[in-house]
């Protein structure tokens, strides 16, 4: 159990720079995710509180101590890593107990720490295998074994779940949540992948070109996402976008001609401003064309999930996606009705790509108005 | 690939046949040589046929060239050597491959020139270096601070002055260069992690991984260091440190002396088998380690 805390922390490569000062504060016994497209910078960031990557300025600390020039081992953490990095002379036990063996732990202890370790992970009937006669997911309860068994105070995940099939990640994904719940050390999760950041995260991280774009719990990055960036990278499909500049009364953005009616008072301070319009296929509705406050679009293509579909109509060019199982058949060509309802739509900046309503507590935190792709 | 071409086949496979024959025709005839009589050998024309003196020619080159005591230096001087080859190329090629100094593809660059300076080569001066090893440091101190010191290690007749001057190998630390490459870099990570020292995980987990590399290394290490001919000859004059492939000279027939051949061959033979042993012994390690690296 420990804090993070990372103050300014940068990282740059020669003249490259990949971190652009980073601050973040983790609480003890949080499940941090940290999400970001490959780039980002978050192995980099990982790698730092684990003592794998220098630090190129700024301060990472550990439970009240700075840790920059501490060795990895005396961190107190413990990762696991994409590929699992198994020891492959070794056997399942001595992989889980290596650290106990560099750490001088008597061998009686030592075996019966690894006896319970491999039952908490479900590997007791596996101790005498080598790393090759495992399958995927019984590497990587290994991998989770051979961290968990040094009772670190911070627990580092590196895209761990990556290597494995869909179903087998789905499964390893409960698990580990489950194996948090019950050792409730500080964890720190870096993926691409916006299923597992979502539920796993007590505390979501969303980065983008070396900077944070937003840090917040799952479903309140869902539902106000702090930049243009965050509101394409979360959900699936991806949140439409359309260009637009706010009518003078503030009441509503034109698309296609037809008024899309939006929050007025947020409206009205930012009345005659250039805006992306965003909202996300599962707000949007299909409706008879003709219908009142709909915009004519045309059917481009239908994906069937089998729960619901995905239904992508061209309006004027710009495709919009919408998410629903209603009953109706739509058919490619046909024209029908979009409804955009008022209080899903996001508002954000077309030049800066900030949340409109979010940009006075903005103003605290300039080193960190990064322009969203 | 997967073709049908009997002709194609039929000339490879002759060509592998004459091959195979070149390289056991001379073994053949050592191997004839060596059981026929003094009359036999020297027929002309030779024959291919095997003779009937076989042993007694086995007797007569161990008695003769006092083989027992050179085969068992030849063996202590072929291990010594090997271990030394293999201890020394694992630990530099680690220092090289592991830590991060500006100067290591200097000093990588530096171990792979000596592969153009075999010990021919360099003959003379590292015998003026074994014969008088602190001479450099004396001279060094001396031109630095004018103290003249009287420090002196002989390294001729004796063991260290047959392993040590041929103990450093290019091609080992290359071989165990490339394989700590083919390492991932996690499982460095994942040691340090661990709380695994540099000389901790070279010993817990790079010795280990690398044992197909060591065995490969160990039979070419032990298959040359027994060879040795000319760095033995030089650097030991006494009866007590003579190496079987020194002592097989006595064997060879000189001008004043009996043409026995016979007996020569037999010799050969005879130092010829523990580096076969070896050989058969570690050749399934040794292409598995030169191949690639087991997964």
């Amino acid at each position: 159990m420990a804090e993070i805390n990372i103050r300014n922390v940068r990282k740059s490569y020669g003249r490259t720079q990949i971190l652009h000062g980073v601050d973040l504060d983790f609480k003890s016994g949080e499940f941090v995710v940290i999400l970001g497209p490959s780039g980002c910078g978050k192995s980099t960031l990982l790698r730092m509180i684990a003592g794998l990557e220098e630090i190129s300025s700024g301060e990472i600390s550990i439970d009240g101590t700075i840790v920059n020039n501490l060795e990895p081992r005396d961190r107190g953490c413990s990762m696991v890593f994409q590929n699992y990095a198994l020891y492959p002379h070794m056997n399942v036990a001595a992989n889980i107990g290596y650290a106990l063996k560099v750490a001088g732990v008597p061998r009686a202890e030592r075996d019966r720490r690894i006896t319970e370790t491999a039952r908490i992970v479900g590997l007791e009937e596996m101790l005498d295998r080598k790393p090759a006669q495992l399958s995927g997911g019984q590497r990587q309860r290994v991998a989770m074994g051979r961290a968990i068994i040094r009772e670190p105070k911070v627990f580092l995940f590196d895209e761990p779940l990556s290597n494995l099939d869909a179903k087998l990640r789905v499964q390893m994904r409960v698990e580990i949540r489950r194996l948090h719940k019950r050792l409730s050390a500080t964890s720190v999760f870096v993926t691409h992948d916006q299923v597992e950041a979502m539920t796993l995260a007590d505390k979501l991280i969303v980065m983008n070109k070396g900077h944070v774009e937003q840090v917040g719990t799952p479903l309140e990055i869902y539902h106000r996402p702090r930049t243009r960036f965050v509101g394409t990278f979360i959900g699936s499909p991806a949140m439409n976008f359309f260009d637009s500049t706010i009518a003078p009364s503030g009441n509503f953005v034109l698309l296609d001609g037809i008024q899309i009616a939006i929050d007025s008072a947020l409206g009205r301070d930012n009345a005659d401003s250039t805006v992306s319009v965003g909202i996300r296929p599962e707000h949007c509705r299909l409706v008879k064309a003709g219908t009142a406050n709909s915009v004519p679009a045309t059917v481009d293509f239908v994906e069937e999930l089998g729960s619901g579909r995905n239904v992508h109509v061209d309006i004027d060019g710009t495709i919009f996606a919408v998410s629903g199982d209603e009953g109706q058949l739509f058919e490619t060509g046909a024209t029908v009705g979009l409804q955009l309802p008022s209080e899903h739509i996001h508002l954000f900046s077309r030049d800066t790509g900030l949340r409109l309503d979010d940009a006075p507590v903005l103003k605290h935190n300039t080193n960190q108005s990064t322009v969203a792709a | 690939m997967i073709e049908r071409t009997p002709i194609l086949n039929m000339v490879t496979y002759f060509i592998m046949i004459v091959g195979l024959l070149l390289i056991l025709g001379p073994f053949w005839m050592i191997f004839t040589a060596s059981t026929q009589s003094l009359a036999q050998v020297n027929a002309v024309p030779f024959t291919l046929l095997p003779g009937a003196d076989f042993l007694h020619n086995l007797q007569a080159a161990w008695h003769r060239a006092n083989l027992g005591p050179a085969m068992l230096n030849s063996l202590i001087m072929a291990l010594l050597v090997m271990v030394g080859k293999i201890v020394l190329a694992s630990i530099s090629a680690f220092a090289i491959v592991y830590f991060k100094s500006p100067l290591r593809h200097v000093f990588f660059w530096l171990v792979f020139m000596t592969l153009m300076l075999p010990l021919e080569v360099r003959v003379v001066p590292t015998y003026n270096i074994a014969a008088d090893v602190f001479e450099p440091v004396r001279w060094l101190i001396q031109t630095l601070t004018g103290i003249e010191l009287s420090l002196q290690w002989n390294l001729l007749n004796s063991y260290s002055g047959l392993v040590l001057p041929v103990i450093a190998t290019a091609t080992g630390t290359f071989l165990y260069r490339q394989f700590y490459m083919t390492l991932p870099d996690e499982l460095t990570e994942a040691a340090k992690m661990d709380g695994a020292r540099p000389l901790r995980f070279f010993i817990d987990i790079l010795l280990p991984l690398s044992r197909t590399n060591m065995l490969a290394l160990a039979t070419i290490m032990f298959v040359y260091a027994w060879n040795q001919y000319l760095w033995p000859k030089l650097m030991t004059t006494e009866a007590d440190y003579q190496t079987a492939m020194v002592a097989m000279t006595t064997l060879v027939p000189n001008i004043n002396s009996l043409p026995e051949w016979n007996v020569s061959m037999a010799g050969a033979l005879i130092i010829m088998l523990p580096p076969l042993i070896i050989v058969a012994v570690l050749q399934r390690w040794f292409v598995r380690g030169l191949v690639s690296t087991e997964k």
